[in-house]
Formats: structure tokens, C-alpha cells, sequence
């Protein structure tokens, strides 16, 4: 026991994470239904516009932010469950670590999870609707991924409130979903503006806040946690 | 940690000093004093409903008491990550996931403790449990005995000083009962401190250094192990909790 | 155990007084807003451009300004109890956040009925009003049915001012995106400024007046919300109490 050294936040979060992917890896379930329902729900939208009044190439970011919300969504629902059916957090909450790294452990293993699922769903998009390659749609990458910081670190700390509930199913998409709403606005709005090849200032004024956004919400969100767990 | 520290010297292994704790208006727990010295083994028999549970829970630094303190090692396990790091739990829930082996979950508890060769601790508190030839199996495919086997596995797998267990026995058949009493006994020898909640007396009394009686949220008796006689201790138990 | 003395267990609860609901100071803040509809009705002239329609105006923009102050009490009463654990400031949140729903919800009714008179359309993205009332509302459901799914007292008075305070930093956020959204798309109509008090003396008399008339009504309908949780509070214990009777 001499030689022990307990891991810092970051460590013990890491190894949150890495045990959180490895039981997502065991059972596939939320990942394959989640990139089933992104990949489904992107090919079906294609038809319920005209495609002689509206291009595909401007419908693809109203697609792409509806989809990627929903399928967030179907990701987060099992970030604590699986912690709450023998109590596995119990045993979090007894080892040397903090609360904080059981936070942000749980909360980049959904950042890990969804990203994933963003490398199947946006290649399907641009396929689909026919996008053009190039840094258009690279700039499109790091926009999703700044909006999955917003949206997981809203989404994992409203899992962990949700799970102690009765209506855990609804409650998850009822909490998070106005909390979404500045990450959509901003994020689709930015989306349309790079892949129509508008000029940067135009774009900018976007991801500020989006950025401001992702930096309030994980700092709130990480102090918000320990409130979530038993007293 | 081989050899328990002069007496005197050493803060108290734990001390639970007026704590109370209330869920609504319900009192569960209710101005509870306990001081264990490092190498007690104190065996906490009550109920159902007297509190045991939620007087462990607090110990553990999971619940918050109302009212009162709680020290684990003079400190506090609830505000101090780093005290936690000498502390078990065996508790009423697995506390593994299922869709990892056994191997995986203990060696997961070992990182989160800091050891350094996590796998060899990992296999050595599996080897104690009589649990290592199902290390390789899913914890859901396990028997409810042997996944009580793996949790016990996975709560001493640091080599805690201080080990709180919440009925342990319970879902073990004879081999794994007879493994839990041996890993207690080696947990003494080698000075760890031990607060055991159980309703069954003789496997209580079969490690305790100290007896005590919980009621109504309320220690209503403690005794020293040598002054007890098992027969008579439960008979006074039984007649205690019937007429309360 | 003796009728009405606690159970061996429980706690006492810290000094609940039961008091009448709709006392003299909730029929107080009816007899306000009522007054307020006399006065809007007849004696406050109509507008020449917006006609009979403007005067729902009178409901719409107080109502805006009953909800908000609701959903702020709300909020702060959150912070109170997390900084406090004083149940008090959560009945009182929870009682301010029911008021503030039924405030919205009269806002995001009334907006449309006067939009569609005055704009030709129900429902327009770039009223900035409009718009956060309707995300606003959304947040407040959430919050109540947050709290309708915990049955610990703790728990849910502990989830619900997380909500709560998540909830106020959120809408800085969507105004913020909102306002960008339309600025961009829409600039503001110049012809009609319905929503700028440049209004004759009369008429900004009511307007006025329905601002303090809303705002007692609001502190009215908490007040009394908030003795309904006292009384429920009251009769849960009693349950208790009696439970082994």
C-alpha cells in the first residue's frame, strides 16, 4: 500500500471514461442504436423537402442539427445507468478521487461516445446530400465538436440528476432540450454560413457564443455535480 | 500498516461522536456515539430499520450526518479525498458492473486506489476469495454468491485499514462464508480496523473485539467481546429486539 | 401513541403556521387588475392605428413583467436554499415558479391575439418577447416536472435549485442567440413601434398602473401559493404522525 499513488482529477477521470467506453464496448447497444437512428434519420429527411425548391446542400445543417440533438440524447440516457443498477457509484464516491473527476470521467466518455458517432453521421451527411469536401466541411467537424462540448457537459450532469427519478426516460430530453437551444441556434447558424461559403466575419459572431456558452456551462455544470448525488 | 501503531499515539481508527441524521421528518440515526481504536473489530447487530445502514453509509462519508461528526483516521471522509484512500466498503448493492469480468472490476477499483501493479492486486484479493478461476467471466453470468465473493474482492483489493461491511455473509454459501471469515481474520492480523453489521451473531461474535446493539436509531448496548457469552448474548438480542 | 403527539423518530417541524390562503391582501391584488381592466376598458381611449385590439396590450406586456419577476424569485430563492437549506426558500421557489408559469403562459396567449391584429401573423420569431417566453416556459415545465418526479423532500428541493440557477444562467444565452438570429435576418419594423411607451398621457397612465397592478397580483398569487404548501406541508406530517394510530 506504501507504493500507492493516487490518481489526480484528471487521472481518475480518465479512468472513469476508459471503464465507462470499455462497458459501452461490452454491450454495443447504445452506440449501434444511436448511429442506426442518426444514419436513418439523415436519409430520411431527404425526402420531406422538394429537391427542385429547396438543395440538398441547404437543408444538410437543419439535418445535421436535429439529427446529432437526437442522437446525443439516446447516448447520454446511459451514462449513469449503468452506475445506478448495483450502485457502481457508491464505490466512485468511497475511492480517493473527487467528485469532479467522476464529473468530467463520465462526461468525456459521452464526449468519446458521441464523437463516434459524428464519425459515421457526417461522412453519411455529405454523402447523402451531396456537400462539397473540403475545409468547408473541416470547419463543419470543429463545430460539432464545440457544440458536443456544450451539449455533453449539460447532458451528463441532467443524466445524473434524471437517474434519481421516476420518469428518467422523459425527464432527460424535457431538462436538456432548452438548454440545447443556444448550442443549436449558434452552431446551425454557423454551419449554414461555412458551407455557403459566406465570409468569416460573418461566422464568428456565432461561435463566440458558442464558446462562451461551452466555457460557463462546463464550470457551472462541474460545480452543479456533487448537488446531484446523495446527501 | 503490518504493525498497528502504539496506542496513544495514534488517532482513533474511527469516532462517530453525536451524530444524527434525519430523512424528512424521520430519524433514522439518533445521537450515536462509537470509538473503535486501530485493531477493533466492532460488530454492529440490530433489526431491520435500526439505522445500521445509514450509520455505515455515514461512516463511509456517502451520507452527511444532521448533526454531529464523524472521523475516519482523525479525519473526515466526506471533505478529504485523500483519507478515503485507507477505506473498504461492503455494502447491501454489488457495487460492479455487469458487463465487465470480475478481473476488470477489481482491477478497476485497484487504479482508483493508486496501486501500482494493479492486475497482481487484482488477482491476489480474487485468489483470497476463492473467486480466481471465474475471473475472466462476466460479473452478469456470476451466481448472486460469487458476485458477493467478487465484490468483497473488489472492496479489500487496496488493502484497507479501515473496512466497513454492511452484511456481508449475505448470498455466501459455506466456501465463500468460510473465505470472508479468513480474509477477516488476516484483515485483523494485520491490524486493519473492522465495523461489521450483521444479523447473524455467531458469525458477528466470531471476529468482533466489541459488540454492539443497535435500536431505533439509538446504540442500545455495547459489550466487549470477552465479557460476552455467545448463548447468553443471544437470548438477550432476541429478547431486546421483540420487545422493542 | 396518543393522537397528535409525534411518533417516537420523527423530528418536530420547525414552526409551520397554518394561515389562510386567500386572505385580504390576495383579494387585494384581484380587485387591482380588475381595476385595472375597468380603467382599460372605458376610460383609457382607444388607439387610432392598433384600435379595439391595442387593448390587450394592457394584459400582455404586465403579464411579461409578473412572469419575469416570478421566475426571478424563483431563482434567487434556489440560491437561498442551497446556500441555506432552509425548506422555506423552496416552498417559496416552487410556489413563485407555478405563479410565474400561469404569468407565461397568459403572455404567450395574449402575444399571438395581439400579433395577429397587428402584424397579420400569430406567431413572429423576432419579438424578442415572444421568443423568450416561450423558451422561459419551457425551462419553468421543466422545473415542475422535475419536481413532480422526486418524492424526497431533500432531494427534490436540491435538483429542482440546481434547475433553478442553471436555468437563469441559460437565458442570457438565448436572448444573446436570439437577438443575433433576428438583428441578422430581420431588422425591426419601423412603421408600427408597439412595443416603445411613446405613448399619450392616458394611455401610459394605464400602462403604467398595469404594471403595478400586475406585479401586486403576482406577489398576491405567490403569497397565497406559497400558504397552499404550508397547509399540504401540514397535512404530509399529519399523515405521519398518525400512520401507527
Amino acid at each position: 500500500m506504501s507504493d500507492a499513488r493516487v490518481p489526480g482529477t484528471l487521472g481518475a477521470a480518465w479512468l472513469v471514461a476508459r471503464k465507462d467506453l470499455a462497458i459501452e464496448f461490452r454491450t454495443r447497444t447504445a452506440f449501434l442504436s444511436a448511429l442506426v437512428f442518426a444514419v436513418l434519420a439523415l436519409s430520411i429527411f431527404y425526402f420531406t423537402w422538394d429537391e427542385s425548391i429547396v438543395t440538398a446542400a441547404d437543408r444538410a445543417p437543419g439535418v445535421l442539427w436535429v439529427v446529432l440533438t437526437f442522437s446525443a440524447l439516446l447516448g447520454l440516457q446511459r451514462s449513469f445507468s449503468i452506475e445506478e443498477h448495483d450502485r457502481g457509484i457508491d464505490a466512485l464516491l468511497v475511492a480517493p478521487i473527487s467528485r469532479e473527476s467522476v464529473y468530467l470521467g463520465k462526461a468525456i466518455g459521452n464526449l468519446l461516445f458521441l464523437c463516434a458517432i459524428q464519425v459515421v453521421a457526417i461522412p453519411a451527411l455529405a454523402l447523402f446530400y451531396n456537400l462539397p469536401l473540403g475545409r468547408g466541411m473541416l470547419l463543419v467537424c470543429g463545430i460539432v465538436f464545440l457544440a458536443m462540448l456544450g451539449i455533453v457537459a449539460v447532458g451528463t450532469l441532467f443524466s445524473a440528476m434524471a437517474v434519481n427519478t421516476r420518469l428518467a426516460e422523459l425527464l432527460l430530453p424535457m431538462l436538456s432540450l432548452p438548454f440545447f437551444v443556444p448550442i443549436l441556434i449558434n452552431a446551425a447558424q454557423a454551419t449554414t454560413r461555412v458551407l455557403a461559403g459566406a465570409p468569416a466575419e460573418t461566422i464568428w459572431p456565432w461561435l463566440k457564443i458558442l464558446i462562451a456558452f461551452d466555457i460557463v456551462f462546463v464550470v457551472a455544470c462541474t460545480l452543479a455535480f456533487p448537488f446531484t448525488l446523495e446527501e | 500498516m503490518s504493525v498497528p501503531p502504539p496506542t496513544g499515539s495514534a488517532p482513533l481508527a474511527v469516532e462517530v461522536a453525536g451524530v444524527s441524521r434525519t430523512f424528512g421528518r424521520r430519524r433514522a440515526v439518533d445521537g450515536v456515539d462509537l470509538v473503535l481504536h486501530p485493531g477493533d473489530c466492532l460488530a454492529l447487530f440490530g433489526p431491520n430499520g435500526a439505522g445500521k445502514t445509514t450509520l455505515l453509509r455515514i461512516i463511509a462519508g456517502l451520507l452527511r450526518p444532521t448533526s454531529g461528526a464523524v472521523h475516519v483516521g482523525g479525519r473526515s471522509l466526506r471533505d478529504d479525498a485523500a483519507a478515503r484512500a485507507h477505506v473498504g466498503l461492503i455494502s447491501h448493492q454489488s457495487m460492479l458492473y455487469r458487463a465487465l469480468t470480475a478481473r476488470e472490476n477489481v482491477e478497476f477499483a485497484a487504479r482508483l486506489y493508486g496501486l501500482r501493479d494493479a492486475r497482481a492486486a487484482a488477482t491476489r484479493a480474487l485468489e483470497r476469495m476463492r473467486v480466481l478461476d471465474r475471473a475472466d467471466t462476466p460479473v452478469r453470468a456470476l451466481s448472486r454468491g460469487l458476485q458477493q465473493r467478487v465484490s468483497i474482492a473488489r472492496a479489500i483489493v487496496h488493502e484497507p485499514s479501515v473496512v466497513l461491511l454492511d452484511e456481508p455473509y449475505t448470498g455466501l454459501d459455506a466456501a465463500g462464508g468460510a473465505a470472508l471469515t479468513d480474509m477477516l481474520h488476516g484483515l485483523r492480523a494485520a491490524g486493519a480496523s473492522l465495523v461489521l453489521v450483521t444479523h447473524n451473531i455467531d458469525e458477528g461474535l466470531d471476529v468482533a473485539t466489541r459488540a454492539a446493539i443497535m435500536l431505533g436509531g439509538r446504540i442500545a448496548r455495547t459489550d466487549a467481546r470477552t465479557d460476552v457469552d455467545a448463548r447468553r448474548y443471544f437470548a438477550d438480542y432476541r429478547a431486546m429486539v421483540l420487545s422493542a | 401513541m396518543t393522537t397528535g403527539s409525534l411518533r417516537a423518530g420523527t423530528v418536530p417541524r420547525a414552526s409551520l403556521e397554518a394561515r389562510p390562503v386567500f386572505d385580504w391582501f390576495f383579494w387585494f391584488g384581484v380587485a387591482c387588475v380588475v381595476g385595472l381592466y375597468v380603467r382599460a376598458m372605458y376610460f383609457t381611449p382607444l388607439d387610432s392605428l392598433q384600435g379595439a385590439a391595442q387593448k390587450i396590450y394592457y394584459i400582455h406586456v404586465p403579464s411579461a413583467l409578473g412572469a419575469y419577476l416570478a421566475v426571478s424569485i424563483a431563482a434567487l430563492m434556489s440560491i437561498v436554499y442551497l446556500w441555506l437549506h432552509d425548506e422555506r426558500a423552496d416552498r417559496l421557489a416552487e410556489a413563485s415558479a407555478e405563479v410565474g408559469i400561469v404569468f407565461l403562459s397568459v403572455v404567450l396567449t395574449t402575444g399571438p391575439l395581439w400579433g395577429h391584429q397587428i402584424w397579420g401573423a400569430y406567431w413572429v420569431w423576432w419579438d424578442m418577447r415572444l421568443t423568450l417566453t416561450l423558451f422561459l416556459w419551457f425551462v419553468v415545465a421543466a422545473y415542475l416536472v422535475l419536481r413532480g418526479a422526486i418524492e424526497d423532500d431533500a432531494q427534490r428541493a436540491r435538483y429542482s435549485a440546481v434547475l433553478a440557477i442553471l436555468g437563469a444562467l441559460l437565458i442570457p444565452f438565448i436572448h444573446l442567440s436570439v437577438y443575433l438570429f433576428q438583428a441578422r435576418l430581420h431588422p425591426m419594423p419601423v412603421v408600427l413601434k408597439p412595443d416603445k411607451p411613446s405613448l399619450p398621457g392616458e394611455m401610459l397612465t394605464t400602462f403604467l398602473l398595469g404594471f403595478a397592478a400586475f406585479s401586486v397580483l403576482c406577489i398576491a398569487l405567490i403569497r397565497a401559493r406559497y400558504r397552499m404548501g404550508v397547509l399540504r406541508d401540514l397535512v404530509g406530517d399529519r399523515g405521519l404522525e398518525r400512520a401507527d394510530d
